[in-house]
């Protein structure tokens, strides 16, 4: 028994720095942003009042929400096509549809934001290509609004709701959806009281998955959104490096990191977060 | 009746995902010929296939320097957060309790931060440590970033790997190093190398905490771009775009490799 703990001392050393790193360079820091948000200027909640006080707060939460809720809805439906075709068709056509998934996947956030501008700025391709076929006479505005943005996002977050959807499809057996068949039940029928129901897991894994990455989205937001469409992520950039407001861009991390840890813990009671972060 | 349904249900199915496929790898279609323009701006080849601007790219000395730098940087956290975060996976396999797990939840961390809180908190904290715009500092980052995805490579791995064989060598008088080094580490390995794929791919592509933590000396190649496209659109980043996509498929099919292999031990247990 001695031995038995002797040995997991010497393992707990191999964890150690690991986790001392993490908290000293990691959780210290972002204890020090919740510290900063009611200490500067003022020692309080000063900081605070102002998301109930201040107007143009309130419309960059709502932008958020919106764009947050919009782009979850949108991606979950769409993953859930994808996702679904993925369970049923045969292994080589789901390799060639899994590797579209990855490659979108794994390339830069970046990259991708910039080519979805090449597509749909003013003088993009999309624009060129109606006004090629005459399908319009004048450009469209696709980017540097709301439209934009929510494409972009889309586009980033579509892998991360189809991977844990075919994951859980993935394990839905078949016989189910024949035996209802075989009770006398239309397929549609079948899909929505027996399949559905079962892929209710995935489903909402990914739509926390999406909607929690969503809210802190920086990039394809302020690419995309060309400065006309303010999310809370840019707002905390322009409060803390063009007018060096601390107390204000601290108060909205905090707010934020809140926002998502709250989101986090109501969901958990109801699903296994570790294996939606894919930590089993 | 029925069975001709089903079947034009099915069509509309796989029609509908092959559309959204067809939006995913979109932008990575377009990006190619508008890379090989013979224009000065960013648009299709109008006259003829031109490669001035990889040429362009790779004669210019701050698309060089970027990019060498955020080579450096990648190399250093993934080589940091490979040994870091295994070293942590092992551990909390071989413990497997209440208290590890929580560690390796703990570890998920940077996963779950919004990427913009991370890089105000770590900006305020690498002012304080005069580390700010220096190579030390960006690679201290990233490392933390990049050790969650390592963990849970890792962490998938060893759950195919039997403790018993670690018990074994343990037994037969191996310490916990010679243990780790000459049976678990070379039985984990495809997983130590897709998360070493993993975590340079992140770290090669990170931008937000970058903008946050540097200014004047670190020009990595991400804030190259992000620069880039703020300012004018050149066609030179579509040919950068090009390299790095083709750069991502290699690392992608490396990864796709080691995972065959590691579902491949896992069906000879």
């Amino acid at each position: 028994m001695i031995g038995r703990s002797l040995n997991h001392g010497s393992y707990w050393v191999l964890i150690a720095p690991a986790v001392v790193l993490m908290v000293v360079f990691y959780v210290f820091p972002l204890l020090q942003v919740l510290w900063i948000s009611v200490t500067e200027p003022t020692f309080g909640f000063g900081n605070y009042e102002e998301l109930f006080t201040n107007s143009f707060l309130h419309r960059i939460w709502r932008t958020t929400a919106f764009i947050c809720g919009i782009t979850t809805a949108l991606t979950v439906v769409l993953g859930y096509v994808v996702a679904y075709a993925m369970a049923h068709v045969r292994e080589q056509q789901m390799t060639a549809m899994m590797f579209c998934i990855l490659l979108t996947f794994w390339l830069s956030v970046l990259i991708r934001a910039f080519a979805w501008v090449m597509l749909l700025r003013t003088e993009g391709m999309i624009n060129n290509a109606l006004m090629f076929i005459g399908a319009i006479d004048d450009p469209l505005r696709l980017s540097r609004n709301q439209f934009g943005v929510i494409v972009g996002m889309v586009h980033f977050m579509l892998p991360l709701a189809i991977l844990p959807i075919y994951a859980n499809l993935r394990g839905i057996s078949q016989s189910y959806v024949a035996a209802a068949r075989g009770l006398g039940g239309s397929g549609f029928q079948a899909f929505r009281m027996i399949y559905l129901p079962l892929s209710k897991p995935g489903i909402i894994a990914a739509t926390i998955l999406v909607f929690v990455f969503s809210l802190g989205f920086f990039i394809t937001p302020a690419i995309l959104g060309g400065g006309r469409v303010v999310m809370v992520s840019e707002y905390i950039r322009v409060a803390f490096e063009e007018t060096l407001l601390w107390g204000k861009a601290t108060m909205l991390s905090s707010t934020l990191l809140f926002g998502v840890f709250l989101l986090l813990a109501i969901v958990s009671r109801f699903v296994n977060l570790r294996r939606v972060f894919g930590a089993t | 009746m029925t069975e001709a349904r089903l079947t034009f249900g099915r069509c509309m199915v796989l029609g509908l995902a092959w559309t959204i496929l067809g939006f995913l790898v979109l932008p990575m279609v377009v990006i190619f010929p508008v890379s090989l323009t013979d224009q000065y701006y960013l648009s299709l080849p109008q006259e003829s296939l031109s490669l001035e601007h990889y040429v362009k790219f790779f004669t210019n000395e701050i698309w060089l320097s970027a990019t060498g730098q955020s080579f450096i940087i990648a190399t250093c956290s993934t080589i940091a957060a490979v040994i870091l975060g295994t070293l942590c996976a092992i551990g909390c396999w071989r413990i497997s309790s209440r208290a590890s797990e929580a560690v390796r939840a703990f570890m998920l961390l940077p996963i779950i931060v919004p990427t913009v809180v991370q890089a105000l908190a770590l900006y305020r904290f690498w002012i304080d440590l005069r580390i700010v715009d220096t190579y030390f500092g960006v690679i201290l980052a990233h490392t933390l970033i990049c050790i969650p995805y390592v963990v849970i490579t890792v962490s998938a791995s060893l759950a195919n790997f039997d403790l018993r064989v670690e018990q074994a060598a343990r037994n037969l008088g191996a310490s916990v190093s010679q243990t780790i080094r000459m049976v678990v580490v070379p039985q984990i390995m495809p997983g130590i190398l897709s998360g070493a794929i993993f975590a340079f791919t992140i770290s090669f592509d990170e931008i937000v905490t970058v903008l946050f933590i540097t200014s004047r000396h670190i020009y990595t190649l991400p804030k190259r771009i992000w620069n880039g496209i703020q300012d004018h659109l050149d066609p030179t980043i579509a040919a950068v775009a090009t390299l790095l996509i083709v750069v991502t498929l290699l690392l992608l099919l490396a990864e796709l490799w080691l995972r065959k292999r590691r579902d491949a031990a896992r069906a000879n247990r």
